[in-house]
C-alpha cells in the first residue's frame, strides 16, 4: 500500500489522494510546489472534464459543413462564399456568483478570445443568464451587475450583443448562471489551430502583463461547490480590461492576416500552464518557457503564480525566429506588449525555467491527457429534488388575469431593460435586433445593391432548466428543438450547435442521472435534426447548501439564410392577415412544468410531452420555407406561456390586435397556456397559407387594437396597450 | 471628395463610419499616430471607447498626433463630424461647445430614437430640410450634453443646435433635448446619435445618409 502523502497541500488545491499518488507514480517522484500547482489546475474538472468527457463523446460532432470540431478554441462551420463561422458558448458561473460585474465581463472577454484565437473576427455575442427569484434582493443585485458587466465588455470592445435569455428560478439563488456565446467570421484559409510545431520556434506571450489575479480560478472556484466563505474567494476572480482586449483582438487578427504566426492560443482558465501544455500536447512537442521573461505586474511573483495566474487579455503564439521582429513590430503598433518567453523543443516535456534554472519539468502527456476520467454513477432521485415554486397567481384568476400575470412575470416580461444596455448594432450586420424576431439575424457580408440577395446568419440561444428538472431527457431535447424553431422563424437552416452543460455536483448520483439523461436527449435531438455539435463547455458543481441548480443545458445554434431581406419577424404585420397555428400532428401542450404551473405554485411535473423528432424536423423546414418565400408574414414558436402568450407577443411586437378562436381540447387551459414542442403562431394571407395542409389550424384575423381569444368556455379580451404596459413594466419596474 | 475616418486605439464604429461614408464618396481610415489626413476633404471622428475611456471620455484621444491635424483642418474651415465618442473628443478638443456627462439613468442605453433637424444649415446637415425627423440609434453611457444656460441661449440664437431629440424621446437627459451642436462656422458638428448605423432600411433606417450627403453636396459652402 502506498504511503500517504506527507502533506495535504494537494487537497487544498482540489486533488484527491488517489490523484496525487497517480502524479507521483507518473513522475517517479513527488512534484515540487510549482509542479503540484500546475497539475492541480490541469487535472481540475474545469480543464480535464474528468466527469463529463465520456458523456461528451456520445454527442454527434460530424457534418458536411463542419470545418473545425470540438477540441479547438472554438468550433467552426462553413457558411459559403469561402467563409466560416466560428462559435462557442462558455460559462462563467462561479466568478459571477462571487463578483457579478467582473465575473460576467471576463466571461465575455474569455469567449471573445476563444473566437479570435482561431482567427475569426468576433461579430456577435449572446448570453444566457439564470438567477434566483426576482423577488430576492440578491438576484436583483446579481442581475443588475451581470448585465452591466456584459455590456461593459461587449460595448467597449465593439462587438454587438444581439440576443440572449434570462430566467429566474429559486434553485439558482446561490449559484447564478452566466453563459456567454460568441460567433466570429473568417475566410477558411485564415482559420488557425493551436498546435505548437517546429522545434526551435519561439513562444511569444502578448497582451496584458501577468498579475496575481485569478490564481486558482479553475480549481478552487470553478470545480467546487459554492459555500459560505465565498467572499474570501474574490481574489480568485479576474478583472477584465476590454480596452486591452480590443488592442489584442486587432493585433492578433493583423498578425494572422500577415501570415506571421504558426499557431495561436488564448490564455484562459489555468493561464500559461494550460495554454502552453495544450499547445504542446496538440503538436506532439515540448516547450521550454522562462517565467523570468514574463512581464509581471508585481516583481516578486513566485514561478507557480506566474504559471497559474488567470490575468485576462493575454495570448500565446508560436513564431518562426526570423519572423519575431515583424511580430514585435505589429504588436508595438497596436501598443500591445509582446515578449518571447520560450521555445518549442523536441520531445514531450514542458520545462519551466526561471532565469535559465529549471523550476518545473513535466511530461506534457501526463498533464494534458492522463488525468483519470471518472465514470458517473447515475441514479434517479428517490424523492423530489426541488421544492414547488412559491405561488404568485391568485386562485380562481380569470383567463385575462392569467395572461396579464404571465406577461408581467419575471420570466416572460419584456427584456428591454436588459437588452437596451447592450450595443446590438456595432459592426453594421444586425438585421433583426432583440425583440424583432425569435432569433437574431446578422449579415454575412457588406450590404448588396438593392434587389440582390444578401446572405445572412440566424443565431439563437436557449435552455429551460425547470423543464429539464422535470424530465432531463425531454427537457434537453426541447432545448435543441427550441433553438431550431427559433431559427426556422427567421428563415434560417441550422448549421451547427454549441452547448454549455450547467449541472450540480457530478459525484452525486441524482446529478449524474440528470447529466446522463440530458446529454442523451441532446445527442438524440441533434442526430434527428442533423445538427452537429462543434464545441462547448461543461460547468459542474453548481450547487450550494440548498442543493443543486436546475440541470441547465444551454444550447446555442447558428444557421444560414439565403436572403436577409426575407428574414422573418415575430410581430403581426397587417390587419386582415390570417393568424394560424402550425403544429405537429401529435402536438399536445400540457401544463406540467409550464410557466402557468409555476405561477400557480405547483410541484414540478415528472414528465414532459414526447416529441416526434422526424415530424418536427419537417415542420421546422416548412416554417423556414414559408418565411423564406414570404408566405408567412410573421412566425413565432409557441414556448413559455403557451399559445395565449405567443399570440400576445405577436400582437405586442406588431402593435396590432387579433380576433382568435381555437378549438378546445380536453382542457382549454392546457390548450391555451400549456407548453410542449411542435407549435408555431404564424400569419399571412389566405389562400396561400393553406399550402401548409393539415398542419395548419386557422385561428382568426389580425384586427384592431384588442386581442380576443376564445377556446371553449375560456375567453379573454384585452387591449394591446394594456398588454404592452404590463409586459414592459414586468422587469423594468422591479429593476428601477 | 474623400472622407477620412480616424482610428484610435479603442475605436469601435470606425469601419461602420467608413462603409457609410463610402456610400456617397471614397473614404479611408486615418491612423491616430500619424500627423497626416492623407488628403481627406472631410474628417469623421467615430464612435467607440478611444483609449478605453481612461481618465475621462475623449480626454486622451484629443492629444493623439492625428488630432493636431484635425484641429488645424477644422479651424481652417474643414468639415469635421464627431459621432458619439467622436463628439466627446471634439468637445474635449475645444472644437465644439459643452461637455458630455453620464446619462441620467447612469446606464448604457442602445435605442432607436427620433431626432429633429434644427438650427441653420451646416456642412453636415444642409441636405436635410429643417424640421426633418430622422430615425437614428443612440448607444452610449456618457451622452448627456450640457452647457451653462447663457452658452446654450447663445447657441440657440445662432442656430447652432442642429439636432434635437423629439419631445419625450430624449434618451439621456441632455439640456433642452440637444442631440447635436455645430461650431460657429458650421463646418464642425458633433452628435450623440449614430448616422453611420442608419444608412440602409435593411438594418433599421437610412435616415442617416443625409449627413454624409450633405458634406458631399454642400461641404464646399464652408470648405477651407
Amino acid at each position: 500500500m502506498p504511503s500517504s502523502p506527507p502533506s495535504s497541500r494537494h487537497r487544498e488545491l482540489g486533488l484527491t489522494d488517489g490523484e496525487f499518488e497517480l502524479i507521483v507514480e507518473k513522475l517517479g517522484r513527488e512534484p515540487n510546489p510549482t509542479e503540484l500547482a500546475m497539475f492541480s489546475l490541469m487535472w481540475s474538472e474545469h480543464c480535464a472534464y474528468k466527469h463529463s468527457r465520456r458523456l461528451l463523446r456520445t454527442l454527434p460532432t460530424e457534418g458536411a459543413r463542419v470545418v473545425m470540431g470540438p477540441g479547438e478554441n472554438a468550433g467552426a462551420v462553413d457558411v459559403g462564399g469561402g467563409l466560416a463561422v466560428a462559435f462557442k458558448v462558455e460559462s462563467h458561473n462561479h466568478p459571477s456568483a462571487v463578483e457579478p460585474f467582473q465575473g460576467a465581463a471576463t466571461g465575455v472577454g474569455g469567449i471573445l478570445r476563444d473566437v479570435f484565437a482561431v482567427g475569426a473576427r468576433p461579430i456577435a455575442i449572446l448570453d444566457s443568464l439564470r438567477f434566483g427569484e426576482l423577488a430576492s434582493p440578491r438576484s436583483r443585485y446579481l442581475l443588475e451587475r451581470a448585465v452591466a458587466g456584459i455590456g461593459h465588455y461587449g460595448n467597449s470592445i465593439g462587438v454587438a450583443t444581439v440576443g440572449g435569455e434570462i430566467a429566474f428560478e429559486g434553485p439558482y439563488e446561490q449559484n447564478c448562471l452566466v453563459n456567454a456565446m460568441c460567433l466570429g467570421l473568417a475566410p477558411h484559409d485564415a482559420l488557425i489551430r493551436s498546435a505548437a510545431a517546429g522545434p526551435g520556434n519561439l513562444l511569444v506571450l502578448f497582451g496584458a502583463s501577468t498579475g496575481r489575479d485569478g490564481i486558482g480560478g479553475a480549481s478552487v472556484l470553478a470545480s467546487a461547490e459554492l459555500g459560505e466563505l465565498d467572499g474570501a474567494k474574490r481574489p480568485t476572480v479576474q478583472i477584465g480590461d476590454p480596452f486591452e482586449e480590443k488592442k489584442l483582438l486587432e493585433c492578433s487578427l493583423e498578425l494572422l492576416q500577415r501570415g506571421l504566426l504558426g499557431s495561436l492560443q488564448d490564455l484562459g482558465a489555468a493561464g500559461l500552464t494550460s495554454s502552453a501544455a495544450e499547445m504542446a500536447s496538440k503538436g506532439g512537442v515540448g516547450l521550454d518557457l522562462d517565467v523570468g521573461l514574463v512581464p509581471l505586474r508585481e516583481a516578486d511573483m513566485e514561478p507557480f503564480e506566474v504559471m497559474v495566474s488567470e490575468s485576462q487579455e493575454r495570448m500565446l503564439c508560436v513564431v518562426e525566429p526570423e519572423r519575431l521582429d515583424a511580430v514585435l513590430e505589429v504588436c508595438a503598433r497596436w501598443e500591445t506588449l509582446a515578449t518571447a518567453i520560450g521555445r518549442v523543443t523536441a520531445g514531450g516535456t514542458l520545462r519551466v525555467l526561471r532565469g535559465g534554472e529549471p523550476v518545473a519539468e513535466l511530461p506534457v502527456g501526463a498533464l494534458v491527457d492522463e488525468c483519470p476520467l471518472y465514470d458517473l454513477h447515475p441514479a434517479p432521485p428517490a424523492v423530489a429534488l426541488y421544492p414547488a415554486p412559491p405561488a404568485t397567481l391568485a386562485a380562481g384568476a380569470t383567463p385575462g388575469q392569467t395572461l396579464l400575470e404571465l406577461l408581467g412575470s419575471p420570466n416572460l416580461a419584456s427584456r428591454r431593460w436588459a437588452f437596451e444596455q447592450y450595443d446590438c448594432l456595432v459592426g453594421s450586420r444586425t438585421v433583426r435586433r432583440p425583440g424583432d424576431a425569435d432569433a437574431a439575424v446578422l449579415l454575412l457580408g457588406e450590404l448588396a445593391a438593392e434587389g440582390d440577395a444578401v446572405p445572412a446568419l440566424g443565431v439563437a440561444i436557449d435552455g429551460n432548466g425547470r423543464r429539464v428538472a422535470c424530465d432531463p431527457y425531454r427537457g434537453a431535447v426541447e432545448a435543441v428543438l427550441e433553438c431550431s424553431a427559433n431559427l426556422a422563424c427567421v428563415g434560417a437552416e441550422p448549421l451547427g450547435l454549441t452547448n454549455c452543460l450547467n449541472f450540480g455536483n457530478p459525484e452525486k448520483p441524482h446529478v449524474a442521472w440528470q447529466m446522463t439523461r440530458a446529454v442523451a436527449g441532446l445527442g438524440d435531438a441533434c442526430r434527428a435534426l442533423g445538427v452537429p455539435v462543434v464545441g462547448g463547455n461543461v460547468s459542474l458543481y453548481n450547487e450550494g447548501a440548498d442543493g443543486p441548480i436546475y440541470p441547465t443545458p444551454v444550447v446555442g445554434m447558428v444557421g444560414e439564410l439565403p436572403d436577409a431581406r426575407r428574414a422573418g419577424r415575430l410581430g403581426f404585420a397587417r390587419a386582415g392577415d390570417t393568424v394560424a397555428l402550425l403544429r405537429a400532428s401529435g402536438w399536445a401542450p400540457s401544463l406540467g412544468g409550464s410557466e402557468l404551473s409555476k405561477l400557480r405554485g405547483e410541484p414540478l411535473a415528472t414528465s414532459l410531452p414526447a416529441a416526434e423528432l422526424g415530424e418536427l424536423r419537417a415542420l421546422h423546414a416548412a416554417v423556414r420555407q414559408g418565411v423564406r418565400s414570404g408566405v408567412l408574414r410573421s412566425a413565432h414558436d409557441v414556448a413559455e406561456g403557451g399559445v395565449a402568450m405567443a399570440v400576445a407577443e405577436c400582437c405586442l411586437a406588431g402593435g396590432l390586435g387579433a380576433e382568435l378562436a381555437i378549438a378546445d381540447g380536453e382542457d382549454p387551459w392546457a390548450t391555451c397556456f400549456g407548453e410542449g414542442p411542435g407549435g408555431f403562431v404564424v400569419s399571412g394571407e389566405m389562400p396561400a397559407l393553406s399550402a401548409f395542409g393539415d398542419a395548419l389550424v386557422v385561428l382568426g384575423p389580425v384586427a384592431g387594437e384588442v386581442l380576443a381569444l376564445r377556446c371553449g368556455e375560456l375567453e379573454l379580451t384585452l387591449g394591446v396597450a394594456e398588454l404592452a404596459a404590463v409586459h414592459e413594466r414586468g422587469l423594468s419596474a422591479r429593476m428601477g | 471628395m474623400k472622407f477620412g475616418v480616424v482610428r484610435f486605439p479603442g475605436s469601435c464604429d470606425e469601419v461602420d463610419a467608413l462603409l457609410a461614408a463610402r456610400r456617397v464618396s471614397p473614404a479611408e481610415l486615418l491612423w491616430h499616430g500619424d500627423r497626416d489626413l492623407r488628403g481627406a476633404d472631410a474628417v469623421i471622428v467615430p464612435g467607440g471607447f478611444s483609449y478605453g475611456d481612461h481618465l475621462r471620455v475623449g480626454a486622451l484621444a484629443r492629444f493623439s498626433p492625428v488630432m493636431e491635424e484635425v484641429e488645424r483642418f477644422a479651424r481652417a474651415g474643414g468639415p469635421v463630424l464627431g459621432i458619439c465618442n467622436g463628439f466627446q473628443v471634439l468637445c474635449e478638443a475645444g472644437l465644439l461647445p459643452g461637455a458630455l456627462l453620464p446619462n441620467t439613468s447612469l446606464r448604457f442605453l442602445c435605442r432607436q430614437v427620433e431626432v429633429q433637424v434644427t438650427g441653420r444649415p451646416t456642412a453636415w446637415t444642409a441636405a436635410c430640410a429643417p424640421g426633418d425627423r430622422l430615425s437614428l440609434p443612440v448607444k452610449h453611457t456618457t451622452g448627456r450634453w450640457w452647457a451653462p444656460d447663457p452658452v446654450l441661449d447663445e447657441l440657440e440664437a445662432a442656430g447652432r443646435v442642429v439636432l434635437r431629440y423629439a419631445p419625450e424621446a430624449n434618451p439621456n437627459g441632455s439640456a433642452r433635448d440637444v442631440a447635436g451642436v455645430a461650431s460657429a462656422g458650421g463646418n464642425v458638428i458633433g452628435l450623440m446619435p449614430h448616422p453611420e448605423h442608419a444608412v440602409d432600411a435593411l438594418t433599421g433606417s437610412q435616415d442617416g445618409l443625409c449627413l454624409f450627403r450633405s458634406v458631399l453636396e454642400h461641404g464646399a459652402l464652408v470648405a477651407p
